[in-house]
């Protein structure tokens, strides 16, 4: 059973990553580069915050690298745990909705039951304009 | 969230398999506003080359074109893609949202049965291959008006691949040439929209409705050029395109726009544009980044969607859980091609007719019950339809539902001028009146203004004979031989007669006399 579990995990894995095209491979070397902490902090919109911070993630990706050593020629990918379920087909009639208070009271700021939000996407500062620890 | 759209692609040109590796070479700038689905078609090299097939040239140089189109189609639906919160145009905002769709945590997406019979409908309609297992992907990116931080769509394996739509285009100067070109569909996809963003820049601040439901039919395009032989150069994204006429504007701009700045020897970034229609150029977007990295995963929360025909419907499986794509074929209406050459076929119209038959809403009924209602030719009543009728419409700007002339009327009014009871010039006149005066019938206004024809003989003679003598000098014209002179003749006895008798008889009388 074990066994069996360990191999599920390593086949969703494996799939994982070879389903969509990624833009950030690290390099071989292991160093992540800071061009690539930005891209990253851009997309996830999450702050590395110091070099520790940064040597932790280039610690995962090689702990996830080991996966390589799997030879899964041949194997189909697994994209989903669901993949032997049967998608549930739902009935074209509305059974939901009429709740804008109840959702409103959600937001801090509301005007007339619309949700208010800062103006647009606000560009991050680009790498040069900001001190960056990775460039110390 | 998730108010159920279709998206599918149109490559441009020689795109097929090109287009999937421009996609993934190049990013897409960041997408904004509520979301459709779309198609990629790319228009087959026609053997007749045209400005929009054809090569252009600047400068020395050759340059090649090649434009996709996204199109995002709302889907006819009462609940939503994956909630069950009411699809409805106009609402007040935020009203129309389930705790899905405001993606609360804790929430699923539910897949509504009436999409993917819809998706498939469409797929078939437009000569795909409908996918029998698609797959649901999550496409990441920040705005306001997506909470969820992404968006479920279609990306990996859409529904339905590879088709094509054929249609017709007159051209030529009185637009009278029809040309008949094809545009692959790349692919069809079921895609969730999202929010709407009202942008309040003196309070700098957005205002979100998660109702979307909004803009039930947008195109993107997406546009690049490069020499003939040569790669497929950087494609630029053009939104903000509210008609067939600005898309036709933006992407003539951004094609002449692109080639120029390569020939100055500057780069195409890949990047959103907006087309300004004032100005009739596009400009960047603003607050779009360059390149999107959409970091898309599968839906973990979706399985695969599964599809059958006849043949794979498994045994005793429940009805309202299985989409039976054969099933779904038998129930597709006729397809308006079926329509037009059937109707080329049975009324012996010419294809440009058809196509205008088909392009304006309700005209095709009209002309469906005129005819069951006459017994004049068909061609007469093509002529009438397509002519007089919609002359009118156009003229006053005025939808066929709104029509004053019922069909009724029009077949009646026909039926007289079968007969000769009128002549065609005095059939004019009366669908002027009717179309002026509501609830008279064409016989009220034809014996109203005496507009039947002349049934006594000796009467048109002797007008003739008036005519003739009151015009010695025409009548001269006429013997020397002037081809035109007896035309006058016809249009003076016409007159006198009040448009009472056929232009053909009256001839026919005046050379008998003419010649005796």
């Amino acid at each position: 059973m074990w066994a069996r579990a360990a191999r599920l995990v390593l086949r969703a894995w494996a799939g994982g990553r070879r389903g969509f095209t990624s833009k950030a491979e690290p390099q071989e070397s292991g160093r992540v580069t800071a061009e690539v902490i930005e891209h990253l902090e851009r997309l996830a919109l999450v702050d590395f915050g110091s070099q520790e911070a940064v040597a932790r993630l280039e610690t995962a990706i090689a702990f996830a690298d080991r996966l390589r050593e799997v030879d899964t020629d041949g194997v189909e990918p697994m994209e989903s745990v669901l993949e032997d379920r049967c998608l549930y087909l739902r009935s074209d009639n509305v059974v939901e909705g009429n709740c804008a208070e109840e959702l409103l009271q959600n937001s801090r700021r509301v005007v007339e039951d619309y949700f208010v939000a800062p103006p647009g996407n606000i560009p991050l500062p680009k790498l040069d304009e900001q001190e960056s620890f990775s460039q110390s | 969230m998730a108010a159920p759209m279709l998206r599918g692609c149109c490559p441009g040109r020689r795109w097929a398999l090109a287009c999937i590796d421009h996609s993934s070479r190049h990013g897409r700038g960041a997408p904004t506003g509520s979301r459709c689905s779309g198609k990629r078609g790319q228009s087959s090299v026609a053997p007749q080359h045209l400005a929009t097939a054809g090569k252009l040239r600047k400068g020395e140089h050759e340059w090649a074109a090649v434009v996709g189109l996204e199109v995002h189609a709302q889907i006819s639906s009462n609940s939503k893609l994956f909630s069950g919160s009411q699809v409805h145009f106009v609402a007040p905002p935020n009203s129309l949202v389930s705790f899905f769709d405001a993606s609360l945590p804790g929430t699923l997406p539910v897949l509504n049965r009436r999409c993917v019979e819809a998706a498939v409908m469409t797929g078939l309609a437009l000569n795909c291959r409908i996918n029998k297992k698609s797959l649901f992907d999550r496409k990441h990116y920040f705005y306001a008006d997506l909470p969820a931080g992404y968006q479920i769509t279609q990306q990996r394996l859409p529904i339905a691949v590879n088709g094509s739509l054929a249609y017709s285009i007159c051209v030529g100067a009185k637009r009278s040439q029809v040309i008949n070109k094809t545009v692959r569909i790349k692919q069809i996809q079921l895609e969730q929209d999202s929010g709407k963003s009202l942008h309040d820049d003196l309070r700098s601040q957005t205002l979100i409705d998660l109702n979307r439901a909004e803009g039930q039919l947008r195109v993107d395009a997406n546009i690049s050029v490069h020499r003939p032989g040569e790669p497929l150069g950087v494609r630029t994204e053009v939104k903000n395109l509210n008609s067939a006429r600005f898309l036709a504007r933006a992407i003539d701009y951004e094609i002449q726009r692109q080639i120029r700045e390569l020939e100055n020897g500057g780069e195409i970034l890949n990047e959103t544009r907006s087309f300004d229609f004032k100005l009739g150029c596009t400009v960047p977007m603003r607050d779009k980044e360059g390149k999107q990295d959409y970091r898309f995963i599968p839906e973990p929360n979706l399985p695969p969607l599964l599809l059958y025909d006849s043949e794979s419907l498994p045994a005793g499986a429940d009805p309202q859980q299985v989409v039976n794509i054969d099933q779904i074929r038998e129930q597709l209406p006729e397809l308006p091609s079926v329509t037009r050459e059937k109707l080329v076929q049975q009324y012996g119209m010419l294809p440009e007719q058809s196509l205008t038959l088909l392009n304006e809403v309700g005209l095709l009924e009209f002309f469906q019950n005129v005819i069951k209602e006459t017994r004049a030719e068909p061609k007469k009543v093509t002529s009438w339809v397509l002519n007089t009728f919609l002359g009118f419409l156009k003229q006053q700007n005025l939808a066929v539902s709104e029509s004053p002339v019922t069909p009724s009327a029009l077949a009646e009014l026909l039926d007289l001028l079968d007969r000769k009871a009128i002549s065609s010039a005095a059939a004019k006149q009366v669908f002027r009146e009717l179309w002026a005066s509501e609830g008279k019938t064409p016989a009220q206004i034809i014996s109203e203004k005496k507009l039947e024809l002349m049934q006594d003989q000796e009467a048109l003679e002797q007008l003739c004979q008036a005519t003739l003598e009151e015009h010695p000098q025409v009548v001269m014209d006429v013997k020397k031989g002037n081809p035109r002179a007896i035309n006058k003749l016809i249009g003076l006895v016409r007159k006198a007669t009040l448009s009472r008798a056929e232009p053909a008889v009256i001839k026919e009388m005046l050379e008998k006399k003419l010649s005796s």
